[in-house]
């Protein structure tokens, strides 16, 4: 019977990496006080290598930097002669034009047909530079190289690992129809890696950025899956009588822990990613869900409503007590751990209102960092620097990133539908 | 194996609806059977077929309504409805769940699938977590009452499958509850 109703019930299409048109869009709504004046100046040559919306590399870098909330990027006029990293630099000039900091560099094409991107990073007021780098590419790696300009532009002035080369995964509801999108974290390149007449929820990247679990509803209940970015196959990871969600990665990418509900109550358990070796947890009379590890792998935080109401607890992953983390309130909810260990950040109820709050573990400070009222599932860039969301503006589900000190707000949108479930990926190595 | 199981159901169905008087109208598939959703007086309209499509190719029950298809009936009222964040439920609500344990006893061939259902507001997965122990206890409460174990599956969809859209109390009001369905409704 199971599945025959499978065949009939999941209006399931997995789709094979395809490149798409960017489909998310976004705003800066908020940015920091204080933001870097930079001169990103046009890359000699770089009008003979442009993305597939026409930009070029200097382009892209500005944008990125300027998303960042850090960074103000001023408007470069033509200069002829172009200069480029080679050029001796006329720091007086520059600072005439109240730049801090300056990128030049060239594009080159090469007998092979790939291309040769040069830069070089000064800062204006010590007049000094502060580094280089030069990369061998191909057309179709432009805008890859682009924001690995600005993640080294970024380090090198803020002293934080850029992650303008990292991707986010998301969930878009258009109508009936759910898809499991994968974007790069300017929202550009977007791919389906799976779509369902039926609800997808709670994707959760594999440390090593190479594997998605989710939680999909297209056999009619809630089954985790894991499914490579690039193999269009989904994998089974729990299928149990009742419900089956909220996978969270170990930070060895080894184990997933995992709500289930096959011995009564939603309980925590430990699975390997293929599905064997299940391991129970937790064990309370009450609902216990949402796994997050520490980044150390020690301790797993989630929620539970064994106080009576839902609150944050943690419990080290070898088993023992739990201890509770949260107090205030009577609703906290969605724990993440702040990629340095420091941190958690997650949902509370304010007055009616469902906040991202940010709880420093050492102090037990907390701070609201939102001002909307619906949101939810928060997720870390892999830096710490920024948190993205999702809320309701206007009745439509929108994605927002706030930064940790709740300066900086982005919003980002898709042109027709509700966009949900952010989950942030790692680094790239 | 599916086959066989609609088989065993359009009989059963057949069966009940044998005990009641003959009526012409043609059975509803899945519909919205909130308290005041079905108005007296309302036909029932036939839905947009059911997933559970029949694969033998008869039509169960040309014969009449089944009880739990009758907009008349108790039977007809599929939803308990909670408190935000709660899932005790409440008395107004019994009678009904007492009638479907009467119902699925005295048709021991009839199987129900309980969905428990959240409305919008806080965690995806604690929604998940809350919906599961809502739709835990009308099964509970129907195992109590002398159901069978096997009769009764009960799952969560969190606050994935709204009935109202909106983000108002009033949506939010009809979004928490546990929707009983029986076997080829779901």
């Amino acid at each position: 019977m199971r599945p025959m109703r499978n065949l009939l019930a999941a209006v399931l299409v997995l789709f094979a990496a395809c490149s798409a048109h960017a489909q998310l869009s976004i705003e800066i709504t908020g940015a920091g006080a204080q933001r870097i004046p930079i001169a990103v100046a046009p890359l000699a040559g770089e009008g003979a290598l442009l993305d597939a919306s026409g930009a070029g590399i200097s382009a892209i870098v500005r944008a990125d930097l300027e998303r960042s909330g850090l960074f103000r990027g001023l408007e470069v006029p033509r200069l002829v002669p172009q200069p480029t990293e080679a050029s001796s630099v006329n720091y007086a000039e520059w600072r005439s034009r109240l730049a801090d900091a300056l990128v030049l560099g060239s594009v080159a094409g090469r007998p092979d047909g790939r291309f040769e991107v040069r830069f070089r990073l000064y800062d204006v007021l010590k007049q000094s530079a502060l580094g280089g780098v030069a990369y061998t590419l191909t057309r179709e790696q432009v805008r890859a190289t682009a924001h690995r300009i600005a993640d080294y532009v970024y380090e090198k002035l803020t002293g934080e690992k850029g992650v303008f080369s990292t991707r986010i995964a998301y969930v878009v509801k258009r109508g009936e129809r759910y898809e499991l999108q994968v974007a790069d974290a300017d929202g550009a390149n977007e791919q389906a890696m799976l779509v369902s007449g039926e609800p997808i929820i709670s994707p959760a990247w594999s440390p090593d950025g190479r594997r998605l679990a989710y939680v999909s509803f297209q056999n009619k209940k809630p089954i985790v899956y894991v499914q490579d970015i690039e193999v269009p196959k989904q994998q089974i990871v729990a299928n149990f009588k009742g419900s089956n969600s909220a996978p969270a990665w170990s930070p060895d990418g080894k184990r997933l822990a995992l709500a289930l509900t096959r011995d009564g109550n939603s309980q925590i358990y430990l699975v390997n990613p293929d599905g064997s070796n299940v391991q129970r947890l937790t064990r309370s009379g009450g609902i216990d869900t949402e796994p997050f590890y520490s980044p150390d792998g020690e301790w797993l935080y989630f929620t539970s409503d064994r106080g009576g109401s839902p609150q944050i607890y943690r419990m080290s992953t070898r088993g023992g007590e739990a201890q509770r983390i949260t107090f205030e309130g009577g609703y906290n909810v969605s724990p993440r751990v702040s990629p340095d260990g420091r941190s958690l950040a997650y949902i509370a109820r304010n007055g009616g209102k469902f906040q991202v709050a940010l709880l420093e573990l050492a102090t037990r400070q907390v701070q609201v960092l939102t001002d909307s009222d619906l949101d939810e599932s928060p997720s870390f860039a892999p830096n710490g620097r920024v948190i993205l969301l999702a809320t309701i503006v206007a009745g439509r589900g929108v994605l927002t990133a706030v930064s940790a000190d709740g300066r900086v707000k982005q919003r980002l949108t898709v042109t027709a539908g509700d966009v949900r479930e952010p989950a942030w990926g790692p680094l790239n190595k | 194996m599916r086959a066989l199981w609609t088989i065993l159901i359009a009989s059963a169905l057949a069966a009940c609806a044998t005990t009641q008087t003959p009526d012409t109208q043609p059975p509803a598939g899945v519909e919205d059977r909130a308290p005041g959703a079905a108005r007296p007086g309302t036909q029932a309209v036939p839905a947009k077929p059911v997933t559970g499509v029949d694969l033998t190719g008869d039509k169960p029950a040309a014969a009449g309504v089944a009880p739990h298809r009758d907009p008349a009936n108790v039977l007809s009222q599929r939803s308990v409805y909670y408190d935000f964040d709660k899932y005790d439920i409440k008395d107004e609500f019994k009678p009904v769940i007492e009638a479907h344990a009467r119902y699925l006893r005295e048709n021991a061939s009839l199987k129900m699938l309980i969905q428990g259902n959240t409305d919008e507001r806080g965690s995806r997965e604690y929604n998940i977590a809350l919906g599961q122990r809502r739709s835990e206890g009308v099964k509970r409460m129907l195992l109590l009452l002398g159901v069978r174990e096997e009769q009764v599956e009960a799952v969560s969809l969190g606050e994935e499958k709204p009935k109202e859209a909106g983000h108002t109390e009033e949506a939010w009001t009809r979004n928490r509850r546990s929707d009983m369905l029986y076997t080829g409704e779901y």
